[in-house]
């Protein structure tokens, strides 16, 4: 009798987040029609984002968005790359753990701090060297490398690790140095996990709030260069969200809201099981 | 230059950059953290957690309201996202095991995990705040244990299937039922790690702000109102910065640093506690 009830409860709990996930997908989808209904296509494909004339088109802020996070994945991979390569073949052992986990706590660091961080230190500098505001695509796409820097990381250090000790003592006794171990043995046998690794930071860095609404600007134009001020999706909707007045202006932000969702669950979904699962039958 | 040497010296410089890149991130992370602590610690007073918020330029000004919702927002969160949690991760590692239900939470679990948390806030709005026509401490703690929820789940099954099988059967052998088993045998062999899957995820939503800003809304001043619109110390400290005024942004600055001291108490008392686990 207790065995069925305590059943009962363990099942419901793990049926939630089905339940919970699909229900997430209905109600953003049900909030966006009557913008996808009004605008179609022309929702992610029109720039102008007017509020006062009713007039949403998204193009700016999914722009923006992957600008952003590709600008911060160009300069992030190759120094995680190098980070993690420090952290698991050229470190001291005891350096390495001290390391390690300063690393692996950065990372639990809350994303406004980056974003207070990036406002207050980092937009004065770039405005001291390249003129302009300072604020724009450019400070979003460095601060958002930086802050997504320590999970990235970590997560390709795990990767490379998982590499057997034998593969690479084989490689040194056939003369090897340090490099060709690395670049012949553990890069090409910990691929897919690497990979899946940096796809795995990308689709956090997509979906990032605060560490770029500080700095990115919020406004609705494709910027004509890297140091404009732009917007992304999530910027959009935490700055906008408490503003909207009208109907359609709530259910556009709700079409930002379930293109974003779509957009970080297809890159997580390739990132998991493409990727990470190909790592761990390897 | 010998085809020996060209490789030692290629292996040098590759050598040097990655420790070079390791040197540039470390100095750009340790860089924001002396200004969190420099900052943090320049603006930390008593009267922080004595008075509440004020307009700028008033003296006794504090995070009073913002450190207790915050408290509150958490707490609240926790109640409602550990036992679900651990409930769920439960039924993975003892009752689904590897049916093709049981992947299938898992992997979709996995995805929430990364999921952007501005979208749940955006979800919680039009379930919660909408209907109800106004902000309140409910939606943020609900949007704060939907977030947490897969982070428990995760290590909650992980750990529990680290529990040895024949513990299990023993238990079994001597007559208990299931639950029994479960409540009794399993939970405790994997209580080390289950806490410290309870602390990472605590510590995981209290540093979150995206979900928060259109749920709880926040307020300058103290309230335990649970219906009503909570401040948050993230909210605050997003609002405080924002804003033009020095004494704001000095609070700002004092409200980052107890919050990231907060977090990274509670990350390093999870590993000690696995650790600990481990050493015995």
């Amino acid at each position: 009798m207790i065995d069925k009830i305590f059943f009962n409860f363990t099942r419901f709990s793990a049926l939630l987040i089905l339940v919970i996930v699909a229900w997430i997908f209905v109600v953003l989808f049900n909030q966006s029609i009557e913008a996808m209904n009004t605008f179609g296509l022309d929702f992610i494909t029109k720039d102008e984002w007017a509020p006062n004339l009713d007039k949403f088109g998204a193009y700016a802020a999914i722009f923006g968005s992957v600008a952003s996070t590709f600008l911060a994945m160009l300069l992030a991979i190759p120094v995680a790359i190098g980070v993690a390569i420090f952290l698991s073949e050229i470190a001291h052992d005891k350096i390495k753990g001290f390391f390690g986990v300063s690393v692996e706590l950065l990372a639990a660091i809350p994303s406004v701090i980056y974003g207070m961080w990036g406002l207050f230190y980092f937009v004065p500098i770039l405005r001291d060297i390249f003129g302009g505001m300072g604020i724009g695509l450019l400070a979003a796409g460095i601060v958002l490398a930086i802050m997504i820097l320590p999970f990235m990381a970590a997560v390709t250090r795990d990767a490379m690790n998982t590499t057997p000790d034998i593969l690479k003592e084989s490689a040194y006794a056939l003369g090897g140095t340090q490099w060709d171990v690395i670049k012949d043995v553990i890069i090409p046998y910990a691929k897919a996990g690497i990979i899946g690794s940096l796809i795995l930071a990308l689709g956090r860095a997509i979906g990032e709030t605060m560490a770029v609404t500080f700095v990115m600007g919020n406004v609705h134009h494709v910027p004509g260069s890297i140091l404009d001020p732009t917007t992304s999706i999530p910027v959009t909707l935490a700055n906008e969200f408490t503003e909207a007045d009208s109907s359609l202006y709530f259910s556009s932000l709700f079409g930002l809201a379930l293109t974003l969702l779509i957009m970080s669950f297809v890159v997580i979904a390739i990132a998991k099981f493409y990727f990470l699962r190909k790592a761990r039958r390897a | 230059m010998t085809a020996v040497q060209k490789r030692i010296l290629i292996n040098r410089i590759a050598l040097v950059f990655s420790t070079l890149s390791a040197i540039i991130a470390l100095g750009f992370l340790f860089w924001i953290l002396g200004i969190l602590v420099m900052k943090g610690m320049s603006a930390l007073n008593w009267n922080i957690f004595i008075y509440e918020g004020a307009p700028p330029g008033y003296e006794d000004s504090g995070l009073k309201h913002a450190l207790t919702g915050q408290l509150i927002l958490v707490g609240l969160a926790t109640s409602v996202g550990v036992p679900l949690g651990i409930l769920a991760g439960t039924y993975l590692s003892e009752y689904g095991k590897n049916s093709k239900l049981a992947h299938a939470i898992r992997d979709i679990s996995d995805i929430m995990m990364s999921a952007p948390s501005i979208v749940i806030g955006a979800f919680v709005y039009a379930i919660i705040v909408m209907p109800m026509g106004h902000f309140s401490a409910w939606a943020g703690a609900i949007a704060l244990a939907i977030i947490m929820i897969p982070i428990i789940l995760r290590t909650t099954d992980d750990m529990l299937q680290l529990v040895p099988g024949t513990l299990r059967e023993a238990a079994f052998a001597l007559g208990a039922p299931k639950y029994k088993v479960i409540l009794s045998v399993v939970y405790r062999g994997a209580k080390a790690g289950i806490l410290t899957g309870v602390l990472l995820g605590i510590a995981r939503v209290a540093g979150e702000t995206a979900p928060l800003l259109f749920t709880s809304f926040n307020d300058n001043f103290f309230t335990t109102d649970l219906n009503a619109a909570m401040p948050s110390l993230t909210v605050t400290m997003f609002n405080y910065a924002t804003s033009p005024y020095e004494d704001w942004q000095q609070l700002g600055w004092a409200a980052a640093f107890i919050l990231s001291m907060f977090i990274l108490g509670l990350n390093v008392l999870g590993r000690l506690i696995l650790l600990a686990g481990k050493g015995k």
